[in-house]
């Protein structure tokens, strides 16, 4: 049993350290830090520049631009990535969509969108969840019938983040509304400017722009955009959500968090001394700072483990990663609140008013609190609600 | 980075394990259980911790960890962490070489038992509050006091006392650490049974004259020394609720798929089967600080240790609420019930919850060291 690192890990890690610190600007990664929006074009220029030095997709496979790294490193460049408060790359490209092509699309299409994919030259969003298929994803009824050697969509889809600055969309269409549920099911690829589909924005509780409704009216689809095989669209599926639920746990971001509640909590003033003094709130710290040690090593226990374990099936313990990971990135979340207090009220973005010179009241860093405090109950909602991770553990752990 | 035990630990695993399957405690029974001691000795666990020149294994911490995991699997009620953690500890730690001649061959063939005497009336958890007095006189020293909680204390032949030989009742400089035989003139003591079924003491030290040479460490700085077979002693106790968890973790579960109220098994009851998520969930965090308590136990550096066994033992405490309060409700009333084991377990992990320190304790201490996330 060894928890540290070996030395050419050690190394590996400060490479990486000083890569994100050198080459990705600081800029975009004070946003990150201060849990403020991202525009499209920092996304993009962040995932170039990973990009540029191959570190986009170390999760793909070599032959498109995959790194052949043991499970500990993938373990410290996610970490390292975070801690570094990088914005991580595209989720959608990859570590959805890049994945499901190189492993079950043809060639044609993989030339055409994986090295497009991991430049961010296509952003792509998720079409899975309809208003009436959440968490029981099966009865999605978004259908695509075959006319012509074309698939015809019809439908809506629901929760689509970041689908306004999306060029294309993976989606889970039914192909066969006789078979049972899961079965006619497939995964089709669709260009954002085919005619027929709309985007409508949906204004999420922090304020912001991050998810939208997309809705086809007979849009037309080439038949060559179809994934793998017809009606085996639930299969991707699977193979993409356990692909999305590795590094769901966030240590890294979680950690990121909390160092910077302490410092701030150093920097900030309650009752005639610094909050840092107020011993009921460094007792807070602690509680989470313990959850996030524990969670840490659980976390390396998982990927220690994978070596012995088929690398295609999905680890159930990911479920237990996702629940505590998500509790304890609320929680953080939950900490800079505090720590902005009554500061975390005002929210100077949607108003700017004119001819304004004294300085603020409230310190710059504060109206960022309170929107990523209410973004991030998200957390424990998508990727399988925390609810659904409970019922994999009864079942796949317990035998319930 | 890598959780796999090595080969030998693997066996030590396979016997420990075996043997607690076959000679678990049945915790309802009222009469005392046979001892365990000579079969710990046979199989070689009293002389785990000690180095191999002087007659030990040389098992670290994570033999330790594999040991007590199985103890409190097992219930067992046997003084190991007073007798081998940490008594073992002191002479391992802080022991002169005559004192490890002395003492470690009789640990390892099981005629001797030790127990750590250091709580106090006032002290709670703080190890430097220490009121009982060492007196010099002579080549001896006198010792007056009053000890309580003693571990083991009944049936220990050598008792390890902590003293005050300067300052003031909570200064941390001034404690010295004496091995003081467990029927020496002027010892009396009271046994009871704890609520996990071992046994405890209280201890009054009248006028006792222990020699210098049975001082262990250094004079007056006993605190350093004291504060580290704690830390060990506290990564056994995370191993022991890790096992006391699993089991009852397993047991419950198994229940949740046989009793059947409403024609169905409970188990099908969302309800009950998220609570037992939840429960598997805390053993899982439990697991991993305490191999993370294993792996800093022997670390010097107070800086670095201290922290990561206070984090270790808040969070096994905090796993140790939860399963053993949910076990309770998820069993219904025969979980009440003396004649039932889930009870036991759940008492098994309370006692540990409060032996060298709670949760609030070990929080504070967490706070207090810096915590475990460096700024960036
Ligand atoms: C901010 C945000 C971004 C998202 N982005 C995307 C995206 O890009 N693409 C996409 O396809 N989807 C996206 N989603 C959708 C997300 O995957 C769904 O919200 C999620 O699957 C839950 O579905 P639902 O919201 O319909 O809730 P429901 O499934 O209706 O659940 C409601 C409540 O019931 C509970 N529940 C449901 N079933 C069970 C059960 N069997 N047992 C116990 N409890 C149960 C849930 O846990 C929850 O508490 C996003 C969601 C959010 C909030």
């Amino acid at each position: 049993m060894e928890l540290r690192f070996t030395p050419e890990e050690i190394a590996f890690r400060d490479d990486l350290r000083r890569f994100f610190r050198e080459k990705v600007p600081a800029e975009i990664r004070r946003k990150v830090a201060e849990g403020r929006h991202l525009d499209k074009e920092d996304i993009v220029t962040s995932q170039r520049i990973l990009n540029a030095a191959g570190l986009a997709t170390p999760n793909w496979p070599v032959a498109w631009g995959g790194k052949d790294w043991t499970p500990v490193q993938r373990y410290i460049f996610t970490e390292e990535m975070q801690r570094a408060a990088v914005p991580l790359p595209l989720q959608f490209n990859v570590f959805m969509v890049g994945p499901v092509i190189a492993a079950f699309g043809n060639e044609e299409q993989k030339r055409k969108f994986l090295p497009a994919t991991a430049n961010l030259d296509i952003w792509w969003c998720q079409g899975f969840s309809e208003p009436g298929a959440g968490s029981d994803l099966a009865s999605l009824r978004t259908t695509a019938e075959k006319r012509d050697g074309k698939y015809v969509v019809s439908g809506q889809k629901a929760w689509t983040t970041l689908g306004q600055h999306a060029d294309w969309i993976f989606c889970l269409v039914r192909t066969d509304k006789e078979a049972k549920k899961q079965r006619g099911i497939s995964f089709l690829l669709i260009d954002m400017k085919t005619p027929g589909i709309t985007v409508r924005p949906v204004v999420t509780i922090d304020g912001a722009h991050e998810v939208n409704e997309v809705f086809f009216d007979e849009v037309e689809v080439p038949a060559e955009n179809l994934v793998g095989e017809e009606n085996k669209g639930w299969d991707y599926a699977k193979f993409l959500l356990a692909n999305e639920r590795t590094g769901i746990a966030r240590i890294g971001l979680s950690k990121q968090r909390l160092a910077r509640a302490k410092r701030l909590a150093r920097e900030t003033e309650a009752g005639g001394r610094t909050l840092w003094e107020d011993t009921d709130f460094r007792r807070r710290v602690a509680e989470i700072e313990v959850g996030l040690k524990a969670l840490e090593i659980t976390q390396m226990r998982v990927v220690a483990n994978q070596r012995h374990r088929d690398a295609d099936k999905p680890d159930p313990a990911s479920s237990i990663l996702k629940i505590k990971g998500s509790e304890l990135q609320q929680a953080t979340t939950e900490l800079l609140l505090e720590v902005a207090g009554p500061y975390a009220l005002p929210a100077p973005d949607h108003e700017q008013p004119e001819g304004w010179n004294e300085p603020a009241v409230s310190p710059e860093w504060a109206d960022a609190a309170a929107p990523l405090y209410f973004n991030y109950r998200k957390v424990s909602i998508y990727g399988g609600s925390n609810e659904i991770q409970r019922n994999i553990i009864a079942k796949a752990f317990l035998g319930l | 980075m890598d959780f796999d035990l090595t080969e030998e630990q693997r066996l030590l695993k396979e016997s420990i394990d075996r043997f607690v399957a076959d000679h678990a405690r049945d915790p309802a029974a009222h009469a005392a259980a046979p001892s365990l001691w000579a079969g710990f000795a046979e199989l070689g666990l009293l002389a785990l911790p000690f180095s191999e020149e002087e007659g030990g294994i040389g098992g670290g911490p994570v033999e330790t960890m594999i040991v007590m995991e199985a103890i409190g699997r097992g219930l067992i009620v046997e003084p190991y962490l007073s007798t081998v953690v940490l008594g073992g500890g002191f002479l391992r730690l802080g022991g002169t070489e005559a004192q490890r001649q002395e003492f470690i061959p009789q640990i390892a063939d099981g005629s001797l038992k030790l127990a750590f005497a250091q709580l106090e009336r006032q002290s709670r958890y703080d190890l430097h509050d220490v009121a009982t007095t060492a007196r010099r006189d002579g080549g001896d020293y006198v010792l007056d006091g009053r000890k309580g909680v003693v571990l083991g204390g009944d049936e220990a032949g050598l008792l390890v006392v902590t003293a005050r030989t300067a300052g003031s009742r909570r200064d941390e400089n001034g404690i010295t650490l004496f091995l003081v035989d467990g029927d020496a003139q002027g010892v009396t003591r009271r046994g009871m049974p704890a609520q996990d079924g071992s046994r405890v003491a209280e201890i009054a030290l009248d006028g006792v004259r222990v020699p210098a040479g049975r001082v262990l460490g250094e004079v007056d700085g006993g605190l350093k020394l004291a504060s580290h077979v704690v830390d060990v002693a506290l990564a056994a106790l995370c191993a022991d609720s890790l096992g006391a968890m699993e089991e009852l973790q397993r047991v419950t579960v198994d229940y949740l798929k046989t009793r059947q109220q409403f024609g169905v098994a409970i188990g099908t009851f969302q309800a009950l089967q998220h609570r037992a998520a939840d429960m598997l969930v805390a053993v899982e965090q439990a697991r991993s600080m305490a191999m993370y308590a294993a792996m800093m136990a022997e670390e010097a550096d107070p800086g670095e240790r201290r922290p990561a066994i206070a984090a270790a033992k808040a969070q096994v405490n905090r796993s140790g609420r939860l399963v053993g309060q949910e076990a309770v409700q998820l069993h219904g009333g025969i979980a009440m019930t003396w004649e039932y084991k889930a009870g036991h377990y759940f008492k098994r992990l309370t006692s540990n919850d409060v032996l060298f320190g709670d949760t609030d304790h070990h929080l504070r201490a967490v706070m207090e060291t810096g915590g475990l996330v460096e700024e960036v």
